[in-house]
Order: C-alpha cells, then sequence, then structure tokens
C-alpha cells in the first residue's frame, strides 16, 4: 500500500510538469502570435520565424511536450509506485 | 474486461504493413493500367468500390456481440494504432480537403486553424486523457453521471454531445456526398447513399472495435493520398521532394511576385472595376425590392423584342437568365450581399501572402486559436478514443501519436498552400485568355474556380481569379499536371476522411442514446442483446437522418461546425476539468457551469451572427472566450456556497490520479459497479 503522503507528492509533481509544460504550450503558440513581426525579422531556410512559428514550430513543439510528458509521467509512476502497467 | 488477444490484435503490426504495401501496389497498377489507356471514369469507380470495400470487409471481419468489444473495442487497443485512429477520427473533409484552401486563402492568419486544431491535444494530454482511461467506462456522459451523481448532469452532458456530434455528422455526409457524385458522376443523394453504406457496414456490425481498425486503414490512405501530390509539387516548383522544408524559398517568391501586382496598373484597373461593380449591387440592395422587379421587366422586355426569326440559342439564354433571376426579395438580398463581399474583397489591394494580421486582427486570431483548442479538448468523439487503450500509459503515448500522425498532414498543409499559390502566380497570372490551362476549365465547370476577363486586355490578372478553399486540394493533382490515378486517390483520401470521422460520430450519438439515456435511466435491466440491438438500430436511424438533413445542403452547416467548437469548449471542458482537478466541485455547481457556458456561448453566437450583438470587437466564431471562463468560474463559485460532495465522490476523484490500483469500487454509487 501506498502511503497517503507519497501519493500527495506525486501529485504535487505532477501539477507542477503539467504547469511547466503548458507555459511552453502558451509561449509557442500564443507569445509567437503577440511578437511575430518581431520574429519574422529573422529568416531560415527562407522561413521568416514569425510565420514558421505558426505553420510548423509550434505543432512540432507540441508533439515534443505530450511524449515528453508520457515520458515523464511513466518515470513518476515508477519513482511513487503507482504504475498500472509493468514493462 | 477481456484479457485474452486474438491473432488479429497480436499481429497489428504486420498486417497493417501489409495492407500498405498493398495499397502503394494498388495505385502502382492503377498508373499503369492508365498508361495502358485505363480511362479515367473508370479509374475514379475502382478507387472508390476497393477503398469502401476494404472498409466494409473491416466491418464485417471484426463484428462483435459482446457489449466491451461494440462500446471501447475491448480496451485492446495499442497506443500506436489508438493514435492512428484518433488522427482520422478527428481529422475530416475539412482538414484533408479544406485545411490548405484556408491557409491559401487567409494566408498567415489562417495558421489559427493550424495551430488551434493541434495545441488542443496537449490539453487533452494533460488535462484528461489518462484521468478518463482510469475511469474507464462507455461515454463521456458516463463520467458526468458518475462524478457529479444523479441523471441530470448525464442529461446535460448527453445534450452537449448530441448537439455538437450532429451538425458535425451532417458537414461529414455532405463531404461524402460532394466526393464520390463529383468523383463518380452520379447525383448527389446516391453519392450519399454509397458512402452511408460504407460507414454503416462498419459500425453496426461492430461498433467501437470495426470503427477503430478501419479509422487505423483509413488513416494509412488518406495520408498516402496527402503526401504523394504535395511531395510531387514539391519536385516540380524545387526539384527536391521535401515539401515541409522547401516551401520557405517559394514563401519568398511569393512575396516578390505579390510586390508586382500591388502596384501593376493593370491590375488597379481590374481592382477599380469590381470595386465600381460592389458599388452598383450596394445600390441594388437599397433598392429592394423595386431593384428585383424592374431587372426581371427589362429581361422579359428583352425577350418579348427578340426578333421572331431570332437564333434559338439567344432566347434560351435571356430564359436561362430570367430563370436565375432570386425569386423573393430575401433571396435576392441573401444573393447579391455575397456577390458584393466577393467584389469587395476583388477590389481591395491584396495583402502579403505571409504578412500577419491582414485579413483577422491579432486579438480574433489569438481568440480563434483559443476557441479551437479548448473545443478539441472537448470534443466527445475524441475523448471517448481514450478509454480504448489498456492502460493509463498507453492512453497517455497514445495522445502523442494521435498529434503526431495528423502533424503529419497539417504540417505539410502551409507547403501545400504555398505551392499552390506559386503555381497560380507564377502560370495563371500573366498568361493569355486563349491558353488558360485544362484545369481552369475542368473545375470552373463545377464552380470551384471561376477567371474572367473583367476588363477584357485579354490578359489574365491577379484579381481576375477566384478560387475557392476546396479548390486547392482537390485541383493540385491537375494543376501539377500529374496523371489521373493521383487525383482517383486524393478523392479516396477525401473520402477516408469524411468516412472515418462520420462513424466515430455516429457512434457518439448513438452510444449516448443506447447507452445514457436508455440503458442507464430508461431500462437498466435490459439485456446485452436488447442494448446492442437498440444501439445498432439507433446507429442506422441516426445515420439516415444525417443524410436527409444533408440533402437540403444548408449553408449554415460550414458555420455549425465552427461554432461546435466554442459549444464543445464551453460546455464540457470546464466540468470535465473541474472534475478531475477540483475535488469540491459540486454537482450543482456542475449544472450550472454547463448551463451557463453552453448559454452565454450560444447567446454570443445568435446575438453576434443575426443581431449585431458585438462584445469587445470578437467574431462570431469566438464565441467561446465568454462562455469559457464563464463556465469555470461558475463552477468554482457555486461549489463553494453548495454542500461539499460526499467522502466516496471525493475519494473517488482522488483515485482517478493514481494510475494504479481499482477505483474504490465498495465506496462508490451503485452505478459504477456492475460491470
Amino acid at each position: 500500500m501506498v502511503e497517503r503522503t507519497q501519493l500527495q507528492s506525486y501529485w504535487k509533481e505532477n501539477q507542477k510538469l503539467t504547469a511547466i509544460l503548458l507555459l511552453i504550450w502558451f509561449l509557442v503558440s500564443y507569445g509567437a502570435v503577440f511578437i511575430v513581426n518581431t520574429l519574422n525579422n529573422i529568416t531560415i531556410f527562407g522561413f521568416p520565424l514569425g510565420y514558421y512559428m505558426g505553420a510548423q514550430g509550434s505543432i512540432a513543439t507540441f508533439v515534443i511536450l505530450i511524449f515528453y510528458y508520457a515520458y515523464k509521467m511513466n518515470k513518476l509512476d515508477k519513482k511513487y509506485n503507482v504504475a498500472d502497467e509493468e514493462e | 474486461m477481456e484479457k485474452q488477444k486474438d491473432v488479429f490484435t497480436q499481429n497489428l503490426g504486420k498486417i497493417y504493413l501489409l495492407y500498405t504495401g498493398v495499397f502503394i501496389l494498388f495505385i502502382i497498377a492503377l498508373g499503369i493500367a492508365e498508361q495502358m489507356g485505363l480511362q479515367p471514369k473508370y479509374i475514379g469507380w475502382t478507387f472508390m468500390f476497393v477503398t469502401v470495400g476494404v472498409y466494409a470487409m473491416i466491418g464485417i471481419l471484426s463484428r462483435t456481440a459482446k457489449l466491451s468489444q461494440y462500446y471501447i473495442a475491448g480496451r485492446q487497443v495499442p497506443a500506436v494504432f489508438n493514435g492512428m485512429a484518433t488522427a482520422s477520427d478527428w481529422m475530416s473533409a475539412a482538414s484533408f480537403i479544406g485545411m490548405a484552401g484556408t491557409i491559401y486563402i487567409l494566408g498567415y492568419d489562417g495558421l489559427a486553424y493550424i495551430m488551434g486544431w493541434t495545441g488542443g491535444y496537449v490539453l487533452l494530454a494533460v488535462f484528461l486523457a489518462p484521468y478518463l482511461r482510469k475511469f474507464g467506462q462507455f461515454t463521456i456522459p458516463d463520467f458526468l453521471g458518475v462524478r457529479y451523481g444523479g441523471n441530470f448532469a448525464r442529461n446535460v452532458g448527453i445534450l452537449a454531445a448530441m448537439i455538437t456530434s450532429f451538425t458535425y455528422l451532417i458537414a461529414q455526409i455532405t463531404g461524402v456526398g460532394i466526393i464520390t457524385s463529383r468523383f463518380l458522376g452520379i447525383p448527389f443523394e446516391i453519392g450519399v447513399f454509397v458512402g452511408l453504406m460504407g460507414i454503416l457496414v462498419c459500425s453496426v456490425l461492430g461498433g467501437m472495435r470495426a470503427v477503430t481498425w478501419t479509422q487505423v486503414a483509413q488513416y494509412i490512405i488518406l495520408i498516402i493520398a496527402y503526401l504523394i501530390p504535395v511531395t510531387v509539387l514539391s519536385v516540380k516548383v524545387t526539384g527536391v521532394p521535401l515539401p515541409q522544408v522547401m516551401y520557405g524559398q517559394v514563401l519568398q517568391k511569393i512575396d516578390m511576385k505579390e510586390k508586382e501586382i500591388i502596384t501593376d496598373t493593370k491590375e488597379q484597373e481590374v481592382r477599380d472595376i469590381w470595386k465600381q461593380k460592389a458599388a452598383e449591387l450596394d445600390a441594388k440592395i437599397k433598392a429592394l425590392p423595386g431593384s428585383l422587379e424592374s431587372e426581371r421587366q427589362a429581361l422579359q422586355s428583352k425577350l418579348a423584342a427578340l426578333p421572331a426569326d431570332a437564333p434559338a440559342k439567344d432566347r434560351e439564354a435571356i430564359e436561362k437568365e430570367l430563370k436565375a433571376l432570386p425569386k423573393t426579395p430575401e433571396e435576392a438580398k441573401e444573393k447579391w450581399t455575397e456577390l458584393k463581399k466577393a467584389a469587395e474583397a476583388n477590389a481591395k489591394t491584396p495583402k502579403p501572402y505571409i504578412q500577419p494580421f491582414a485579413r483577422m486582427d491579432m486579438k480574433n486570431m489569438l481568440i480563434l486559436t483559443f476557441c479551437l483548442m479548448v473545443g478539441t479538448a472537448g470534443l466527445p468523439h475524441i475523448l471517448m478514443r481514450f478509454y480504448t487503450t489498456p492502460s493509463v500509459k498507453q492512453a497517455r503515448s497514445s495522445v502523442g501519436w494521435a498529434l503526431f500522425f495528423i502533424f503529419l498532414l497539417y504540417f505539410s498543409a502551409p507547403a501545400y498552400a504555398a505551392f499552390a499559390r506559386w503555381e497560380v502566380l507564377s502560370n495563371l497570372v500573366g498568361q493569355h485568355f486563349s491558353v488558360i490551362p485544362g484545369w481552369v476549365a475542368s473545375w470552373a465547370k463545377v464552380g470551384l474556380v471561376s477567371v474572367k476577363d473583367i476588363n477584357g486586355d485579354g490578359i489574365i490578372q491577379f484579381a481576375e481569379i477566384s478560387l475557392k478553399p476546396d479548390a486547392i486540394v482537390l485541383a493540385t493533382p491537375e494543376i501539377a499536371g500529374l496523371p489521373y490515378v493521383i487525383a482517383g486517390l486524393v478523392a479516396a483520401g477525401g473520402l477516408a476522411a469524411a468516412l472515418s470521422t462520420a462513424d466515430g460520430l455516429l457512434l457518439v450519438i448513438a452510444n449516448a442514446l443506447s447507452h445514457d439515456l436508455y440503458f442507464k435511466q430508461i431500462n437498466p435491466k435490459a439485456s446485452v442483446t436488447v442494448r446492442l440491438t437498440i444501439s445498432r438500430v439507433l446507429l442506422i436511424l441516426v445515420a439516415l437522418l444525417g443524410a436527409w438533413v444533408a440533402k437540403f445542403k444548408l449553408a449554415i452547416i460550414v458555420e455549425l461546425v465552427a461554432w461546435a467548437f466554442s459549444l464543445a469548449a464551453a460546455s464540457f471542458f470546464p466540468a470535465l476539468v473541474m472534475g478531475i482537478w477540483y475535488k469540491k466541485a459540486t454537482r450543482p455547481a456542475a449544472i450550472a457551469g454547463i448551463l451557463v457556458g453552453l448559454g452565454i456561448t450560444i447567446f454570443y453566437i445568435i446575438g453576434s451572427r443575426f443581431y449585431g450583438l458585438d462584445w469587445f470587437g470578437v467574431k462570431t466564431v469566438g464565441a467561446g472566450i465568454f462562455g469559457l471562463p464563464a463556465g469555470f468560474i461558475t463552477i468554482w463559485l457555486v461549489s463553494k456556497f453548495t454542500k461539499e460532495p460526499p467522502k466516496e465522490i471525493q475519494d473517488f476523484v482522488e483515485s482517478l490520479r493514481y494510475p494504479k490500483g481499482a477505483l474504490k469500487g465498495d465506496e462508490l454509487p451503485p452505478e459504477l459497479k456492475g460491470h
């Protein structure tokens, strides 16, 4: 049986991870739209950076964020012994 | 819950790999047949019947009489495959056919759809998917019913699920009808019927299980069909088969060419003519109903004045014009206003393609992105897919796979749009009207493309071209001069996208009625056979109802789909998130939250669309920006002033947070037990 305080710190760590990921989520999408004109001064491979963030940069980041979340949470599950599936 | 795996689920990877290989061979074989003289018409028919036949066969092979298979595919869908199924469940006819075209027309501002329709998966991953999987029932109203207790919360959930899913369903059925009728040359109604058979064979026999395995098959077809034409286009324009990287250069070329267009005097001339046309239309609208009447009389007297020996062709032309006149002043107002808007748009000096906020201001772009994101995370047909994975762990990575598979298409869409724009700017603008490319004529016939010599100089100006969003993906194979087999492939891909989404939506509606309404409330003692029979009959009825509504081709459907996101964002999302993340959220709070969120959103949609209501300049599609926070605040506030939820509910919420261990079944209300 897992201790109650243990479970609480598992949940705290989850909340912290969630908050960090959402901050990145916010910055790469809304943040990039907000400063798009500044970003557009930078050009990479012909792409103005502001346009690129909206078209590809943000969604590539989203994919990475979700896989990172899954990876981190699986580690947390093991650390606190609450995993529902063994390897 | 079923533990034993069958031969099929053990060999998923091999089976779908083989399937992909066979499909590619099939395309190559058809391509060779075309070179040897097979007519385009037969290529279209072969594509339709082979793909729909495959979906039907998967449906028949996956038929089931077990509840857990029928509702949640036995919770045996591995993360990667659930991701693929979710991707095709999610990507509708609008994503496949319309997305690139929307970006073509809106430029940077259209990227709100790219970010909005993907960013929601981050919210889904961290706020909902793992917890819903731990809860592990059959439907989304199930969750509301158990978490908040009582039938009222469940019924509000049923209502919200029906509203969002049904409007969406009609749009998919319409898409199926358009694609089949255009590529098979059959009437719209028969096209819808053929498509419906494909949808129903699958979902009726095998429920979620069959729909899941068909959606995986449909994903493979739609992604191949999307990537092949854009890659070929990339080779044609840049010489390198990497469209997602190469279109950066094209953006630069577009920008330079557009600068020429802005200052070109001939272009300015055409824009001035458009301006004049808009003014004329405006005057005509203001003079209604008199202007309609005088137009009719003018045509009638022209007809009467024709000499008796005038060629029949002239007579027919005037009669045709008379017939095309709007029947009522209301109809005239609607039609002419639309024409006026189009003329005004053409009259404006074009804004550069990559310039931000040229067609939508920053505030509205941010709000639209936000509503689409949260709406995505609140759509029941997506949420319910996360009940089907074997574990919480797999539910988490499954969201990642879903977005990855969506990403493959979405991150190619801006490339598609840019190449198409460049083709139009470089190969169409400046051409002589006598040498118009063939694709313009063939797509003009169905009204997706129009090119008119407005200023009569015999040269095509940019302001003389109008393309509907759907034309981009559908016409690209011809724009790029590819063999017809590719056009057939694109049609098959669009059909796969529409059918897979329709299947998911049908299941949501039929399950809400058969499971949440009938079994949970009307007849909890119903046997498995009765429950499945009711669900199957409902599937057929809802599909027929959807087809019947689609027949009217209502213009409002496209708008309704956009509103569905705001509605889902404001109704489901706050109640689901608070249900998991806020233990003390109470039943009255949740009910009030859903009703307030839904109410404010509907109020603003109707008010701003029809009665000129305007809060802070927010457009109708952004209505959720008011409803969503209102929903959250209502739930929080009402919870403060109502009696705390019972301890067993709070324990239940807590147990959702930890993947391991069964839910504390002994302390739970009776409806949670017994599965």
